[in-house]
Order: structure tokens, then C-alpha cells, then sequence
């Protein structure tokens, strides 16, 4: 019976735990069917009901572009005006800034770090609206027939806006083949949305850098989401639309936390095995760990330099690339920084956000001014970290009266004052600042200035993930910059380590010492028992 | 002169919850700083699920043996007491080295001294309770709720974080003392022993009869000749 008692007693002091600790420690299997559900729902292709191709009215010889709207809406008659109010069109929004009230913001009369702004330069600009004739301010933004249908639902991928025919296409010869892009019409393709969001301020990557051409053709490794050899999704399989308002937010024109685009909506609230992942998204954005690096492919423009514009050799502008290929200076732009496979920097972001306007004054007494303002802290409910790509530069402002400038960039012909064309600063601040109604001193320079963009594509397989330790590490890790709030293995209070080291050192030594007189009394004594 | 009997001091439970505790204890410390970046030893993302899962086992088995001190009276053990508190430390400080006769008698029904009942009290009262509800915050100030995580309000986690880890510097300043002490019994290894086998040489005589109160003054010897 003793006997059997040991065993049981072996069993529970040594076996027993260790059972347990190897029970907990197992990993359950992988359960991935919330994933494969989602891959099982996107290859259904979208069945149209309608072919275009068959319809007479798009079969006609269009001459001026107005009439094809005209043919679209005479079907569909309610879009019109729904698109009227839409930002891709209206290219504003109504929104309430704190401090502001209520705004009418958007590209139209936003600034940005890239062209300052599209004010004066609508000729260029505005081939990407999606709308016809944007050349002035005297365009008609409440006429439905001034609205551009083709350049989002040309499913042929061959129409094409003219470049500074403020949104028209070349109609007739050597322009696009209506008949066959008419009858191609239907869901908006990555491509159509690329050919502006893509190619936005200047050149493929320039403005994003998670959005860009590769896209359409690059695997898994670079878009989890549009790989070609994954689920190879469409922009609008997420950017889904209700009367033409498309979801999601890009916080370069938008202010206000509604119709954004999460992650969450297809991959839920528990999107992991470990719950103490499902629980950083308290506080920390899907798009943080999922995007460790953006712009994988190709480069993307991180700076830009105003102040060196205008440089002449030899009386002409030039342009100067680097061993890549990348215009590192240009004449009519100033001085460019590229970079590749960017890590993003972190901000807390609650989806609001607030704009520097050509109204406002610049506070010069700051290291630079800001672009845009996202809002969040982390004692805010509704704030996340999330990635953005900053984009900084030097931009041109009043010395005086501390308003930053809208030069005129671009114009059809020479001698009118664009900077783009006649390489003059002077000048093309006055055209530009007459343009928008603001006063110009005489006196200008350039003031450093940070943009911020929010990177929510090029999402990584999940194996790429940003580690635990990138972001809970003393020293340099990706969070490093956010300083309010505690993150276990980034932040210690220095005093209290120090105090617990000395606590355990002098333990320690107090315990050596003790061990010590200990051994020398029991050796003397034992010495003097021999004795 | 020698009065030894041998004793069953420590029951199956007590000696079997001694060695989780300590094991436990071990685990949530070299993961606990691992996790406070003192040292690369496990990775942090193993470190933290090992620690929260020790933390679980702990959880469990302090409630078993708040159960079991309890159910069998073993928390009187701990009920503090100034009797020969000074004697216990002068003891520690000077008659070890002497060879003296510890100033308090181990029995059946006061396993531990003076010094030992008020350590050991501090511990199950104060650290204990602090590092288990400290911990318990870190991990659940946010929590899964229906089909979201939801957060108790919490503006901020460095009070938390700081209590926890002053904790763990008190627990490891503990251990590290406590573990000496096994040596100081009537042998080096007669602690150790005991807590293994849960059988002691104790002094004095009918051991389980005695009384508390009257057996400093019994003690006449000890064994470590």
C-alpha cells in the first residue's frame, strides 16, 4: 500500500505538472475555414445583366463626349445626379472640422505636398475628374452631362483622357475607339481606378506608394489581396459602392471618421487563433503589422523640394536621375528623394482629420508646417495606431503675409506665367495667387512641410507580418516614436529597475557574506574540537 | 540530550503545492523578464504565451491551497506573532555562526518561526495578491466580447506595469533569501529533506501534544554534530 502511495504521490508532485504544462503549451491546429470562406467567395466572377455592346445608342459615331453621358444616362436616368454628389466628381465633401465647423474640402481647393494644389492648373490636373471640360473656375459641376462615365466603367482598358484637355478625350481620329469601349462598359476594373490613384502626382508610385502599377500584375508576396496568383481581387471587391459613393477614405482630402473601409468587415473582429492578437486591435490598426513595408516594387517619392526649382543650364531647364532611373531634380519640380520598400512610421489615428487651407496663416515658429492633421491619442476610445507614409518636402509661402503660395504650374503655351513652361517663380506666384484670390507680398520662400498618408494596401501574407519584438523592444523598434502610453518590453521605469537590481544584489551579497562567516565559524569549530 | 523524533511535517498537498508554487514562480520569471526585455531567451511572443499560461496554473493552484490552509487550519501557521521575533534575528545574525540552538522550536503545530510567519504572511497577504491582480489587468483591461474586444477603463497601463514588475523584483529578492535559508536548518540538507519527504528531525518530545506557547525554553540541543 505504501508503496502505491509513492507512485501516486510521484505521479501528482512530478508528472502531473508537467502534463499540464505540456497540455497548455500544445498549439491547437490551424482552424483557417473563416479564411477559406472569404477565398470561396470571391471568385464568383460578377455576371452583368446587361450587355452593352448591344445597345444602338452606344453603337452611334460620337463626336463630342457630352453626348456619350447623354446616351448613358438616357438608360440610367437617376446616375446623373447621384454622381454630381459624388467626390470623384464633386471633388469635395461636406465635413465638420472642429474648430472649422462645417467645410466644403477636397481636391479642388485642398493643398497637398506634391503640386501644392490644382487650382490654376486645372487643364492638367483634371484628367484625372472624372468629368469633361474642368479648365477653369467657370466649370458646371451641377450639370449631369459634364460627368465622364467612360474613364471608371471602360472595361477594354484603351480609353484614355487627352493630357491637358482638362478631362477630354481626343474624340475622332486617333483618339479612343468609342464603339468598342462603350460596349465594354460595366464594374469599374483595377485598372480604371489605377489610371488616377495610381499614377497620381506625376508618375506610377509617385504619390502612395502602396498603390501602383505593379499591382495589377504582381503576386501574393506584394498584394495579399490582388496577388495574380491568389485571390487576385478587384479595387471595388473592397471599395464597394452605394450610388456611386465608393468606400474608404484617404485622409490627404477627407476629415471626418464615416464611410471608411476596414479590414474587419470580411476578416470580422477575431480574425486570429491568439486571442492576445484579436486584443491589439483595441488599440493598433489590422494595417500596422500587416504592412510592414510599402512600396515593394517600385519606388515612391518621400521628398520633395520646391526651393531648388527653376534651375537653368546652359539657359534650359534639365532633369537629373539617379543609377535607377529616378528624376532625383528637375528644373520645373526641384529636388526629389525615392525610396523602396519603405517602412511606414506610426501616428494614432481616430479617423478624423484636419487640413492646412491656403487661408491659413503659416506658423513659422514650428520645424515644419503640417499638410494635414490626423487626430488621435491613445487615451482616445476610437484612436489606432496605424502606418502612414510621410511625405515631406518644402513647399512656397508668403513671407508676409504667411499664407502659403498656389503657384500656376501649368499652362497650354509659354509666356502665361506657368512655372512648368517658363521656369520663373515670380511670375507663376502671381498668376497662381491671383487665380484663388489671395494677396502675394512680392516677398517669398519656402517653409519645410510633413504630409501624412495613411498606407492601407500592399498588405503582406500573413508569414510577413510585423513580429512581436519589432514593436515590444527597448530600443528603436517601430513604435518608438509614440510615447503615450506603456508597451510592455519597450518601457520600464529606469528607477524602479535599478532599485530591484540593487534589492537583488544586495541580497545576493548578503547571502555571501552570511554563507561565508558561517563556513569560517564551522571550520574554527571544527578545529577546535580536534583540539 | 538529544530529543529527535522523526516527524511527517509537510503533507502530500502542502509539499506538492510547494514545488508547483516554486516551479511556477521560476517559469513566470524567466518569462516575465524576458517579457520586460531584461534578456533574449525564449522570444518575446513565447515568452509572453508561457507566462500567461503559467499565470493560469498559479491562479489555479493558489486557489487549492487557500482552500486546503483553510479546510485543515494551516493558516493559523501564518498568524503573526512578536514572541521571540528579536531572538529569530539574533539568531540569524549572530548565533548561526555560533552554532546556537535556533531560538524557536519547529513543531507539527508552529512549522514556522516568528520571522518566517510574518515573511510568509507578507507574501500570501501583499505580493501575492498585488502580482496576481496586477496580472490579471495586464491581461484582461482588454477583452473579447461577443463579436469585439472590448476595454475596461484604463487610461493607462504604466501604473500596472510598474506595480507588476516592482512585484517581481520583491518575489525574486524573496526567493533568492529563501532558498539560502533551506541550508540553515539542522543540517544543510534537513530543510530540503523535509520539504521532499515531508519527514523531519524535530526536537523535543510528543511532538504533536505540545503546546506552542511553551517549547522555546524546552530546547536543549541539536543535531548537527
Amino acid at each position: 500500500m505504501k508503496k502505491f502511495t509513492k507512485a501516486i504521490i510521484f505521479f501528482l508532485a512530478i508528472v502531473a505538472p508537467l502534463l499540464i504544462v505540456t497540455v497548455a503549451l500544445r498549439q491547437p491546429p490551424r482552424d483557417n475555414s473563416q479564411l477559406e470562406a472569404l477565398r470561396a467567395g470571391y471568385p464568383v466572377r460578377h455576371q452583368s445583366g446587361v450587355d452593352h455592346s448591344k445597345m444602338e445608342i452606344l453603337q452611334k459615331d460620337f463626336t463630342n463626349p457630352h453626348e456619350i453621358t447623354a446616351a448613358c444616362l438616357s438608360c440610367h436616368t437617376e446616375r446623373g445626379v447621384e454622381l454630381l454628389h459624388s467626390a470623384h466628381f464633386a471633388w469635395e465633401r461636406e465635413a465638420f472640422i472642429p474648430g472649422r465647423g462645417v467645410t466644403y474640402l477636397g481636391k479642388k481647393n485642398l493643398l497637398n505636398n506634391y503640386c501644392t494644389g490644382v487650382q490654376s492648373n486645372e487643364g492638367s490636373c483634371m484628367k484625372c475628374h472624372a468629368g469633361y471640360g474642368w479648365n477653369s473656375k467657370e466649370f458646371d459641376f451641377g450639370n449631369p452631362l459634364n460627368i465622364d462615365c467612360v474613364v471608371c466603367h471602360d472595361n477594354t482598358g484603351t480609353y484614355a483622357k487627352a493630357t491637358g484637355g482638362g478631362g477630354y478625350p481626343v474624340m475622332g481620329a486617333g483618339g479612343p475607339d468609342f464603339k468598342a469601349i462603350l460596349g465594354s462598359m460595366g464594374l469599374p476594373k483595377s485598372e480604371n481606378c489605377g489610371n488616377c490613384h495610381f499614377l497620381g502626382g506625376g508618375g506610377n508610385n509617385v504619390k502612395h506608394g502602396d498603390l501602383e502599377m505593379a499591382l495589377l500584375k504582381a503576386g501574393r508576396n506584394v498584394d495579399v489581396h490582388m496577388g495574380v496568383d491568389g485571390a487576385h481581387m478587384n479595387c471595388v471587391d473592397c471599395h464597394s459602392a452605394e450610388n456611386h459613393v465608393m468606400k474608404g477614405r484617404y485622409y490627404g482630402v477627407s476629415s471626418t471618421n464615416d464611410n471608411r473601409l476596414s479590414c474587419e468587415e470580411c476578416h470580422t473582429g477575431f480574425p486570429h487563433q491568439k486571442t492576445i492578437l484579436n486584443e491589439h486591435s483595441v488599440k493598433v490598426a489590422c494595417q500596422t503589422c500587416h504592412i510592414p513595408v510599402y512600396a515593394k516594387v517600385n519606388p515612391t517619392k518621400m521628398y520633395w523640394d520646391w526651393s531648388t526649382a527653376t534651375r537653368k543650364k546652359d539657359g534650359k531647364g534639365y532633369e537629373i536621375k539617379d543609377a535607377e532611373g529616378n528624376q532625383i531634380y528637375a528644373s520645373i519640380k526641384g529636388d526629389f528623394v525615392w525610396q523602396k520598400n519603405v517602412v511606414p512610421e506610426y501616428a494614432w489615428f481616430n479617423g478624423t482629420a484636419d487640413h492646412h487651407l491656403l487661408t491659413d496663416k503659416v506658423d513659422t515658429t514650428q520645424a515644419f508646417l503640417k499638410i494635414n492633421t490626423l487626430f488621435g491619442e491613445y487615451r482616445d476610445r476610437n484612436s489606432k495606431i496605424i502606418p502612414m507614409k510621410v511625405h515631406r518636402g518644402k513647399q512656397p509661402y508668403d513671407t508676409k503675409n504667411l499664407t502659403i503660395i498656389q503657384a500656376k504650374l501649368w499652362d497650354k503655351e509659354q509666356g502665361k506665367g506657368a512655372l512648368w513652361l517658363d521656369l520663373e517663380w515670380e511670375r507663376a506666384i502671381e498668376e497662381g495667387m491671383a487665380y484663388v484670390n489671395m494677396p502675394y507680398s512680392g516677398k517669398h520662400d519656402f517653409i519645410a512641410t510633413e504630409m501624412y498618408m495613411p498606407v492601407n494596401h500592399m498588405v503582406s501574407v500573413s508569414s510577413e507580418a510585423v513580429s512581436c519584438k519589432e514593436c515590444h523592444t527597448r530600443e528603436n523598434g517601430r513604435l518608438a516614436s509614440l510615447t503615450d502610453f506603456y508597451m510592455p518590453g519597450r518601457d520600464r521605469n529606469e528607477w524602479l529597475d535599478i532599485s530591484g537590481k540593487l534589492l537583488l544584489i544586495m541580497s545576493f551579497a548578503g547571502i555571501v557574506v552570511h554563507a561565508a562567516i558561517r563556513i569560517m565559524a564551522s571550520r574554527r569549530r571544527a578545529m577546535n574540537h580536534q583540539l | 540530550m538529544k530529543k529527535h523524533k522523526k516527524v511527517y511535517v509537510y503533507q502530500g498537498f502542502e509539499r506538492f503545492w510547494h514545488w508547483n508554487q516554486a516551479l511556477l514562480i521560476f517559469i513566470l520569471a524567466i518569462t516575465g523578464f524576458e517579457i520586460h526585455s531584461s534578456y533574449k531567451l525564449l522570444g518575446f511572443e513565447t515568452a509572453v504565451e508561457i507566462h500567461n499560461k503559467a499565470a493560469w496554473g498559479f491562479i489555479i493552484l493558489i486557489i487549492f491551497a487557500i482552500f486546503w490552509h483553510f479546510t485543515t487550519g494551516e493558516w493559523k501557521q501564518y498568524i503573526p506573532t512578536t514572541k521571540n521575533l528579536m531572538a529569530q534575528a539574533q539568531f540569524y545574525l549572530l548565533g548561526i555562526f555560533k552554532n546556537a540552538p535556533h531560538p524557536t522550536q519547529k513543531t507539527l503545530l508552529s512549522k514556522l518561526n516568528p520571522l518566517q510567519r510574518l515573511v510568509y504572511l507578507g507574501l500570501k497577504l501583499l505580493v501575492i495578491p498585488v502580482m496576481v491582480i496586477s496580472g490579471l489587468l495586464f491581461m484582461f483591461y482588454r477583452y473579447p466580447h461577443g463579436t469585439q474586444i472590448e476595454m475596461i477603463n484604463i487610461d493607462n497601463l504604466e501604473i500596472i506595469a510598474l506595480i507588476h514588475t516592482a512585484g517581481a523584483f520583491a518575489v525574486m529578492a524573496f526567493v533568492l533569501v529563501h532558498l539560502y535559508l533551506i541550508t540553515t536548518g539542522h543540517t544543510i540538507t534537513s530543510n530540503l529533506k523535509a520539504m521532499i519527504t515531508g519527514w523531519e528531525d524535530l526536537d523535543g518530545v510528543e511532538t504533536d501534544e505540545n503546546d506552542n506557547d511553551d517549547q522555546q525554553t524546552k530546547t536543549t540541543g541539536n543535531g548537527s554534530e
